[in-house]
Parts: C-alpha cells; sequence; structure tokens
C-alpha cells in the first residue's frame, strides 16, 4: 500500500515520500485542528450574538473585544473545574466516551477542500489534508462511529436520564442518516466521483468570464439539487443533534441529555464535538452544492500570486460556510423544538421519500443527457416522482388515525 | 509498512475477538466486536478494497453493533453474566465444534473444489476509474440479477418486522385485556 493512494490525487506525494513531506502532512493536520478550533470558538460567539440581537439583548459582551473571547473563557473555567465520576458509572467506558465523540467529528473535517493548490517548500500540495478515493463515504463512516460516543455516554454514566437520551440520540442519527445519505447520493450521481476534490472540480465554470476570473455560480450543484440541498441541510442539522432537533438534550424532560453526568472538560468535549460535527456539516454542503473553495479570483493582482492561490479561495470558503452557519443559528433561534413522534414522523415518513424519489429523478436526468433521450423524459420523470410522493402522502396514516386505530 | 501495520491490525483484530468471548459484560463485548471490524476495514484498506472497507465501517462497524447495543440497553440485559451453564456437556462440545470449524476454514482455504477457482477480474484498481466505478460496474451489469434479488429480501424482511411489530389484527378487546407491549402506540424502528 502507498499513502498517496489512501490521500489520492494530492501531488504532494507523486514524487515519493521524504521527511519534507511528511513535516508537510503534520504541518496540515496541526492547521486544520486549529481551524476547526478557531471556528467552533468563532461560530459559539457568532451564535450568542446573533441570537441575542434577534431577541434584543445585547449577548456576551465582557471578554474582549465585542465579546469575542468569551466562548474561549468559557472553555479554560471548564478546564479547571472538578471533575466528578458517578459510583454507578461504568469508569473505563465513562472516561472513553467523550474522546470517541471528538475523533470522528475531527476526522470528519479533514476530508474538506479548504482551498486551492499551494507550493509549501518546493512541494505542490492541496489545502485539504485528506483527499480520499471513497470521498464522501468517509463522511458517512465517521458520522457512524460518533454515534459510539453519544451511546456509550449514556450507558456508561449508569443513570436513567442519561441512558435514555443516548437512546433518543442514537435513533435519531439512524434515522436521518438515511436521508442524510440519499441526498448526498443526489449529488454523487451528478458529480459521478465520490472524492470531494473531484465534486468541486465539477462545479468550476468552464466558460470564460474572464473579467471577474472564474464565475462558477451557475455550475454549482446547488441549482440541479436543490431539494436535495435542503433536504441535507435539515438532516444534517438532525444528524447533529442541534435545534430544532435537539431532543437529545431535552432539558425539560431530561435533565440535560446524555452528559448529565459529565463535568468538566470532559463535559467540554461533547459539546465541542458537537459544534464541530455541525461545522464539517456545513462545510460538507458548501462542497456538495456551493462549489467549494471555487470562486472569482482577483483580477488586479497576478493570477498565481499568493493572494489567488492562497487568500482566495480560503476566503470564499470560510465566506460561504458562515453564510449556512448563519442559516443553523437563525432556525435555533426561530423555531420550538419537535416533539419525539414528530421528529419520526418527519425523518422516516417524508424525507427518506423525498430524498429517494429525487435521487432517482437526478439519475434519469443523468442517464437522458448521457444517451440522448427524447424531451418528454425530462418532464415525465419529476411529474412521477410528484405524484408517487402524492400517493405516499395520502397513504401515509395520520398519527391521530393511528392511535385512533390502536385505540 | 505494509507488513508492519498488517500485523498491527491483525492482532488488534484477534484481541477484539478474543475481548468478545471474554468479556463478561455484554456492552463491553459489543464494543470488542467493533474493535475487530475496524481493524478488518484497515485490514481491507490494505488490500486496496478501500470500497469494502467504508462498507464494512458504515454497515457493520457502526449500525449494526449499534442495533446490537439498542437490544442489549433496551432488554436490561448489560449487566455482567453469570458462568452458570445449563448443560453440563457444553463446554467439550463447544470445544470440539470449534475444532472442527477450524479444520472446515482451514481446508477450503487451500483447496479450490469447494469455492471454484479464484476468480481475477482484473486488478482492483486497474483501468480506468478506482475501485468504486469497478464494484459498481460489476454489481449493475454482471450481477445484477443476484443484486436486485438481495433488495427484495431485505424488503421482506423489513416489512415482516413491520407486520410482527404492529400486531394490528388484534381487535380493541385484546388489548383492553392486557397484552402488556401491545398497548404501546408506537413502536420506533430504530
Amino acid at each position: 500500500m502507498n499513502p498517496g493512494r489512501l490521500l489520492a490525487a494530492d501531488p504532494l506525494f507523486s514524487n515519493g515520500i521524504d521527511l519534507t513531506v511528511v513535516l508537510i502532512v503534520i504541518g496540515k493536520t496541526i492547521a486544520v485542528f486549529v481551524l476547526l478550533l478557531v471556528l467552533v470558538l468563532f461560530y459559539i460567539w457568532f451564535l450568542r450574538k446573533v441570537i441575542a440581537d434577534m431577541q434584543n439583548r445585547v449577548g456576551p459582551d465582557n471578554a474582549g473585544p465585542f465579546g469575542v473571547l468569551q466562548a474561549l473563557a468559557d472553555g479554560i473555567k471548564l478546564f479547571f473545574k472538578e471533575q466528578t465520576i458517578p459510583d454507578s458509572a461504568d469508569r473505563r467506558m465513562f472516561l472513553l466516551a467523550p474522546y470517541l465523540s471528538l475523533l470522528p467529528a475531527f476526522l470528519a473535517f479533514s476530508i474538506i477542500p479548504i482551498g486551492g493548490v499551494v507550493t509549501v517548500a518546493g512541494h505542490r500540495t492541496l489545502v485539504q489534508l485528506a483527499d480520499p478515493q471513497i470521498g464522501i463515504l468517509f463522511l458517512l463512516m465517521m458520522s457512524g462511529i460518533g454515534i459510539y460516543g453519544v451511546m456509550l455516554a449514556g450507558w456508561s454514566s449508569g443513570s436513567k436520564y442519561p441512558l435514555l437520551g443516548s437512546v433518543r440520540a442514537s435513533a435519531q442519527l439512524l434515522s436521518y442518516e438515511a436521508a442524510l445519505g440519499l441526498a448526498v447520493a443526489a449529488v454523487l450521481i451528478q458529480a459521478g466521483t465520490l472524492s470531494t476534490r473531484g465534486i468541486v472540480a465539477r462545479q468550476l465554470w468552464v466558460g470564460s468570464w474572464s473579467t471577474f476570473g472564474d464565475w462558477p455560480v451557475w455550475n454549482w450543484f446547488l441549482w440541479p439539487t436543490v431539494i436535495a440541498f435542503f433536504i441535507f441541510l435539515i438532516a444534517a442539522v438532525a444528524e447533529t443533534n442541534h435545534p430544532p432537533f435537539d431532543l437529545v438534550e431535552a432539558e425539560q424532560e431530561l435533565v440535560g441529555g446524555f452528559h448529565t453526568e459529565y463535568s468538566g472538560i470532559r463535559f467540554a468535549i461533547f459539546f465541542l464535538a458537537e459544534f464541530m460535527n455541525l461545522i464539517t456539516m456545513c462545510a460538507i454542503a458548501v462542497t456538495l452544492f456551493l462549489g467549494g473553495p471555487a470562486g472569482p479570483a482577483l483580477g488586479f493582482v497576478s493570477a498565481n500570486g499568493w493572494i489567488n492561490a492562497w487568500i482566495m479561495p480560503i476566503f470564499w470558503f470560510l465566506t460561504k460556510l458562515v453564510i449556512l452557519l448563519f442559516g443553523t443559528v437563525w432556525v435555533r433561534a426561530s423555531l420550538p423544538r419537535l416533539r419525539y413522534d414528530q421528529l419520526m414522523d418527519l425523518g422516516w415518513k417524508y424525507l427518506i421519500e423525498a430524498a429517494f424519489l429525487f435521487a432517482m429523478v437526478s439519475g434519469v436526468y443523468v442517464i437522458a443527457r448521457q444517451e440522448n433521450w427524447p424531451g418528454w423524459v425530462y418532464v415525465a420523470a419529476p411529474v412521477g416522482a410528484v405524484a408517487v410522493y402524492a400517493i405516499l402522502y395520502l397513504c401515509i396514516p395520520r398519527r391521530d388515525e393511528l392511535s385512533e386505530e390502536i385505540r | 509498512m505494509e507488513t508492519f501495520l498488517f500485523f498491527v491490525a491483525a492482532g488488534l483484530a484477534l484481541a477484539g475477538a478474543l475481548g468478545v468471548v471474554l468479556n463478561r459484560n455484554p456492552v463491553h463485548s459489543a464494543l470488542s466486536l467493533v474493535l475487530t471490524l475496524l481493524t478488518i476495514a484497515v485490514l481491507f484498506l490494505l488490500q486496496g478494497a478501500e470500497l469494502v472497507a467504508a462498507v464494512q465501517v458504515i454497515v457493520y462497524a457502526s449500525a449494526i453493533v449499534v442495533l446490537f447495543l439498542f437490544v442489549i440497553m433496551l432488554l436490561g440485559v448489560d449487566k455482567e453474566e453469570s458462568l452458570g451453564e445449563p448443560f453440563h456437556f457444553q463446554r467439550p462440545a463447544a470445544v470440539a465444534l470449534g475444532v472442527i470449524a477450524l479444520a472446515e476454514i482451514v481446508f477450503l482455504a487451500g483447496h479450490e473444489w469447494a469455492t471454484g477457482a479464484h476468480a481475477t477480474r482484473g486488478g482492483l484498481n486497474a483501468g480506468t476509474g478506482g475501485n468504486v466505478e469497478r464494484v459498481a460496474r460489476s454489481l449493475f451489469t454482471d450481477f445484477v440479477w443476484a443484486f436486485e434479488i438481495t433488495a427484495v429480501l431485505l424488503v421482506l424482511a423489513v416489512v415482516g418486522a413491520v407486520v410482527l411489530a404492529r400486531r394490528s389484527h388484534l381487535s380493541p378487546d385484546d388489548i383492553e385485556n392486557g397484552e402488556p407491549g401491545d398497548s404501546e402506540a408506537e413502536v420506533v424502528h430504530p
């Protein structure tokens, strides 16, 4: 096995591996980890400020200018707090669980293309930690492993509410994974590749609006797969247990959810992992639907200068990411939490069918384009899908009818 | 490097397998199973089968073992097991069957009459596209019948599970006369 295969298309490995290459990989790992941590700190501050603004409050404003350091201060406080382990806890699992949820959260971020291709110490390399062939499947792998952190945390605490919280969490994760995977499949059918870098490459504008550099907006997968985009966002928020799907930590019902018994830095790690997951999901949405780091280069500096090679792609990536993150904050501030049965209904009865039908229509379009099928196919496929969905919608028993039937 | 990774992964897989059998706590056993499945995924990666490794992790290491854990936790059997045996000849029988199974595996691995000659359909990563494309091409051309039949089988299993869980043929009287468990308004299928 050569590591180039695992990390695939990165030109870094094309000339064999020497010490510089290893150092570059280590450097990239640290840089990506730091970026993710800074994004989490930023997001917590951003979240509190935006929600405060929407509710006519001031929000955090003491630590640092505009309160930017508030999240950092909270983190330091949690770090120095006493950590307790309940008597009835399964000690080994209790200590292991936080790391089981942090590690997948970080690893999932490693497949995100953050920037373009740059040259470091004479080696050309991607601004992306790993670009494996299985690409987006790696995200599904990591979100699958991430369940264990939550589940073991709840179980090993040895008390009832955390257990209930963790059972809820894992049921929710498994339910929405299907809708998420099908929404991703719709994009993969369009892209014809699993690699995240490849998906971004397919969204580049091939024509030339040379004044603005590359202007890829109309080639984004957002347009042909707009329904999948919204299904993906809903499923992603549900996967990461954020409002309005945060039943896992419904204070009114479960005290605090799966992490009730955790305190100090271990609690902070759960929190960190949760926000990392949300940021990763939004970054994946940027990659799949919004063209990733692609964006217009600055016309007035040289095309291959450091501004256009380093700064602009990262700038576009972060801009798109922050816009999506703002959306999650907006949703958090506006919608009340769903009831558990509503959550399961939404996932199983509506989202999965919609995502499935959309993926099929998406496949028909791709084949029709390849094989030059007649034009009516392009109309018949979506009409048929809508008809099937309508029939399903009418056939699915409403909840009141269901309980009537059993009563 | 490859040999080193192989021995690390194989050693961990064996340790996990032993852990499944030797742990007294079912939850710890399930986690040892996850360790085994993950390290086998690493072995797949070493063989250059990225897709199989991914499927191994997504399907086995996460979905299926999570369901195991669900059952263990919901049934409340997550206590330490006692080692009492209902049949006194259990251990010798287990040892004998284990030896037979081992002999069988060794025999089958060394001979081709049961499995047929080793087929090679070209290298996993040869030709255009990676091994994801190659697996997809085989699945949807040569093996499409088997693939579809498997899908039908899975759908049948799901329908069966729903029918068993819903029990809607019971009349309301049956439920009122108390069949505990049936009065639940909803069974959540994870």
